[in-house]
Parts: C-alpha cells; structure tokens; sequence
C-alpha cells in the first residue's frame, strides 16, 4: 500500500455513495432502525409483566424498562452489522470493487466509505431508539459526564463491530452468506444480561453470557445510565473494544489486500 | 519491428501466473504500440481476463516483466492506474446510482472539481447515446446501455490506454455495432485499445494486430491477414476468357482444380504477394492472362481450428 495524500477526499466520494444508497433504497436502514424499537415495544409492552418480576432486584423504581433499555440500546448498535456486511459483499461481487482498484485513489477509502457510512446510519438509529425508550418512560439518572462515557463507549463499539462485518461480507462469497453470518452478531445480547440477568440462566449459557462481550457491555451501559454497580466491567468493556476493533480491521484489511482471484 | 519504449504502450515479457497447480500464463509476450488496438483472442478459459488483469494492476504477476504506460505495475501501481482505464467482463457500474451519478462517482475520484467533473459527465452522457437515461437508477439500463455506461465510466478519467475485457459478451448484434463504432472512434483519438474477445470476427474488424491465447501461451500474433495467411485451404481463384486459356493455364500449373463450365481454375495458395507473383509468372510463361483473380483467406475461425488443433467452442463451459 502507497500511502496517497486523497484517502480524505476520496474516503468522502466513498460515505456519498454510500449514504446516497441508504437514502434511496431505505428499506435496511427501516429494518435496522425498526428492528430495535420493534423489541423494546415487546419485550416492555408484552413480556414486561413476567420479565419485570424476574428482575425485580435490579429493576428497581423505574420498573422493568430501566432494566432492559440498555440492553435494546446495544441491539440498535448491533443493528447496522447486517447492512453494511451485505453492502459490501455487493460491492466485492459486483464489479464495481475491481473498477475501484484500478483507479489512481486511496484504496482504504472503499472500506473506510463503508464503515463511515455504517457508523452514521447506527448512531441515528441508537439516538432514535435512545428517544422511543425515553418516550415509553426509561428514565436514566446520568449526568453528563456518565452521557459522554456512554457515547465514547457505544461509539467506540459501533466502529469494532462495523469493522468486524465488514470482514465477514469480504470473506462471504455472495451477498446472501453475507446476510447470515451478521445474525450472530445480533443476537449475542440476547445472550448476555440485556433482557434478563445471566445468573438466571443455566450454567452452561450463564458461563458463555458471562464472559461473551456484550454482557460486560451491557453492565457498564446500565450502569453508568441507571446507576448500577459496574465494577470491572467498564475497563472490560473498553478491552472487548479494543481487542474486536483491531482484529475487525486488520482482518478486514487483509481480506481486501489479496489478490481478488476467482 | 523494434519499438522504442515511447512509442510502446503495453510490453510483457514472459508473463506467468499459475493459481496452485494450474498454470494460467505460461510465459506470454506482448507488445502493443501506441495509439493501435490489439486483440487478444481465445476461448473461454485460455487466460485472457487474467492477462488484462495483471496489466491493470488488478493481481499480480507470478514471473515476467511488464511495463504500462512505462511503468512497472508491481512497482507503481498508481503510475499505471493514472495512464490507463478498465472496462472489465462484469459490468462495473453501481445499480443504485442513476447513469449521471455513477459518472459523476468516477469524476469525484478523478478529483476533476465539481463544475468539470458535471460537465464530463453530461458530455459523455450525449456522446455515448445516455442523455435520456441519465437520470434512471442503473439497474433499470439494458444490456447495451449498461456497457455504453461502463465504458463511459472507464474514459471519465481521460485514460491514454484503455483495458476491455470482452466488451460486445452477451450483447445483442446491434449493441455489438455500436460498440464497435465507439472503439474505433477511441482509437481514432490516438488511445491505445488492449481488447480481448472470444470472437473472432470481432477481432478481424477492429484490431490491428491479433494474439491467439489458448490455455495460457500465445500460439500465434500478427494482422489478421497474416494470421490467416499461417492456415491451409487459401486460395487464388483464376478466371478465364475461353477454353483454350483456361487448358494452357492448367496444363502450366499442374496442382489446381478446374470448373469447365465457369472457366475458373482453383490453386491453392497462401495469398502472398510472393506467391501471387511467381503464380502470375507461371502463366505470363505460357502466354496466357486470367480475365479475372481474387484471393481468397480462410477466416480467423479456421486460424483458430488449424493452431489449436480444436474448434474455438470446445472448452467454452469451463469458466
């Protein structure tokens, strides 16, 4: 890789035509947005008598939606995974990737393009999933110091898993194996402690809820939101960012760096 | 013919690629000149994607010495990337962009600043027939203007070589027309035209020099007529004014089948000017001169059947 002084100016070109994409054809972006709000309504509006019960040590005077609001405010930044795995599995099967590499720009900008657009795309739909929990009466007691830890922390989870997918739709041979493999992704909170706490689980998935990412995540989001203990959790958290980032990326980088042989 | 590097656009020397144990270039050189068009022609599965895709710094090479534009592609990718542009198998426009923003893509990453990048788009659009579509999502274009869009993409950056990879596959014979007008009206400009194809008249119609590609080595290169010239079953067929003439002329050339009722003689020839000569001094010999003579060369369809030993669709699903 020659480093070229337009990764800026071309990563830009790159986040247009991607953010165009989002806008024109809206239907993912709908479907990662709704999918979240979707689950809270269910899970608060449905499930939230029996749930609530069964949290009642932790939930404590704001009711099972204090519980479980930092648990769907995780799914919403899951949410842009499926999106920008299949985008960019298009991308690479069509032949618009290898028109892109024959040209004299930054060839970084493909992949930045995509994650930057992904990264805007998620951040709008936590915000709004953020608000809809507010709406139905989530009411977080942080200050601003505990809002901006939350943010750095989220964002910070945004970028590792964006990268992460888009390793998994490089290494995906079509679009369609690119739709799957996101799902596991998206659903590891539901293993974790965003819908109920993991000690009331069996052992066998209390011990993965335990140590799986999401959990520390997901007790250091409530906790700093509903004042929760969080212990370790902050700094294991910041280390699962880290660790998932840097492999996201590197992996990411070398799957885009082979020779594209079919 | 020695070309200094100036006036070579494209040099390859002993080109190999393998992918495992399949050799896909067996050690291929090429040179194309300047402002020419060169095909390279071969069946499905002889290497020829690979070929353009090594030279448009797409993969890399596994053996030989190349140079683009002069400049190595290993070494400065970048360097070839700025003299050249690709129109590859697969259409590379983006289908959710209209005609004019996938245009307007390529001039933002040509850096060409808004108000030129808008203009080249718009002047391309007119030129290659897309005005009216310009505003339609690519994916609603049809087969032919989908490659018209391509190529348009590929000359935003005003390339000086252009790379296109089997640029008329699967296009009705129409588009394969227009397509072919807008080739030449690119060499034309003085753009060199590396172009591959599985058909063989397509090469005859368009390029100047022609390399045969089967399974990985160059099994021959020149014009079209030279590569004819390589095959037997040509032929210089002879017309006569009267019986007489046409006895002696049979009687002088041995070796030729004779049609009494169209005083015609057939014999067999390379279609030379050498051979043609010493034919017209056989029969100035003898006194006698045809009313009439053509020549007549097989077409690259037979080239490709004597060199390879196969006819040209024998491996046509192995890709």
């Amino acid at each position: 890789m020659t480093a070229t002084p337009h990764v800026l100016t071309d990563s830009a070109t790159m986040l247009r035509r991607n953010l165009r994409h989002a806008l024109r054809y809206p239907s993912m972006t709908v479907v990662s947005i709704g999918m979240p709000v979707l689950l809270l309504l269910l899970f608060v509006g449905v499930f939230g008598g029996a749930l609530g019960e069964g949290v009642g040590a932790t939930a404590r005077e704001g009711g099972y939606i204090d519980y479980i609001a930092p648990g769907i405010i995780l799914m919403a930044v899951t949410s842009g995974c499926l999106s920008v795995s299949v985008a960019v599995s298009v991308d690479m099967t069509a032949g618009i990737t290898a028109r892109f590499r024959t040209m004299p720009i930054a060839r970084s900008a493909i992949l930045t393009g995509h994650v930057a657009g992904t990264m805007i795309q998620t951040v709008a739909s936590t915000l709004l999933v953020v608000l809809v929990a507010v709406a139905m009466g989530f009411r977080p007691h942080a200050g601003p110091l505990d809002w901006l830890l939350v943010s750095a922390l989220l964002l910070a989870l945004v970028f590792a898993l964006t990268w992460l997918a888009v390793g998994l739709g490089l290494v995906a041979k079509n679009p369609e194996g690119a739709s799957n493999s996101p799902l596991l992704i998206q659903f590891l909170p539901f293993l974790g402690s965003a819908i109920v706490p993991t000690g009331t689980m069996p052992d066998g998935v209390r011990w993965f809820a335990e140590y799986q990412p999401f959990t520390p995540i997901t007790e250091t989001v409530r906790g700093l939101l509903t004042g929760t203990p969080i212990g370790h959790d902050g700094w294991t958290s910041a280390a699962w960012c880290t660790v998932i980032a840097l492999a996201g990326y590197l992996w990411s980088r070398w799957l885009f760096d082979r020779d594209p042989s079919r | 013919m020695e070309n200094t590097p100036a006036q070579t656009a494209i040099q390859a020397v002993g080109l190999r690629k393998s992918y495992g144990d399949t050799v896909v270039l067996d050690g291929i050189d090429l040179e194309v000149a300047r402002g020419t068009i060169f095909a390279l022609l071969g069946p499905n599965g002889a290497g020829k994607t690979t070929t353009v895709q090594i030279l448009s710094t797409l993969i890399g090479a596994d053996g030989g010495d190349v140079r683009v534009a002069g400049r190595d592609p290993a070494a400065d990718p970048d360097g070839v990337r700025r003299a050249i542009g690709v129109t590859g198998q697969y259409s590379a426009v983006d289908d959710l962009l209209t005609g004019r923003e996938n245009l307007i893509l390529m001039a933002d990453l040509y850096r060409l600043g808004r108000a030129e990048g808008r203009r080249v788009a718009d002047a391309l659009l007119e030129r290659f027939g897309l005005a009216e579509a310009a505003r339609r999502t690519a994916a609603t274009y049809s087969g032919g203007m989908r490659r018209r869009l391509d190529l348009a993409m590929t000359l935003v950056g005003g390339p000086r070589i252009i790379f296109l990879d089997e640029p008329t596959t699967g296009l009705d014979p129409r588009s394969r027309r227009t397509m072919w007008d807008i080739i030449r009206g690119l060499a034309a400009d003085g753009v060199t035209i590396f172009l591959t194809t599985q058909y063989l008249e397509e090469a005859d119609r368009l390029a100047d020099r022609i390399a045969v590609l089967d399974r990985g080595r160059l099994v021959a290169e020149g014009t079209a007529d030279e590569l004819k010239r390589l095959v037997p079953g040509g032929h210089v067929l002879l017309r006569f004014a009267g019986p007489d003439a046409l006895d002696a002329a049979a009687r002088a050339l041995g070796d030729a089948v004779r049609d009494d009722a169209e005083l015609t003689l057939q014999v067999p020839s390379d279609g030379g000017v050498r051979s043609l000569r010493a034919l017209l001094a056989r029969l100035e010999e003898v006194a006698v001169e045809p009313e009439g003579l053509s020549v007549h060369l097989p077409d690259l369809d037979d080239v490709f059947l004597a060199l390879t030993g196969r006819p040209d669709d024998a491996k046509a699903a192995v890709r």
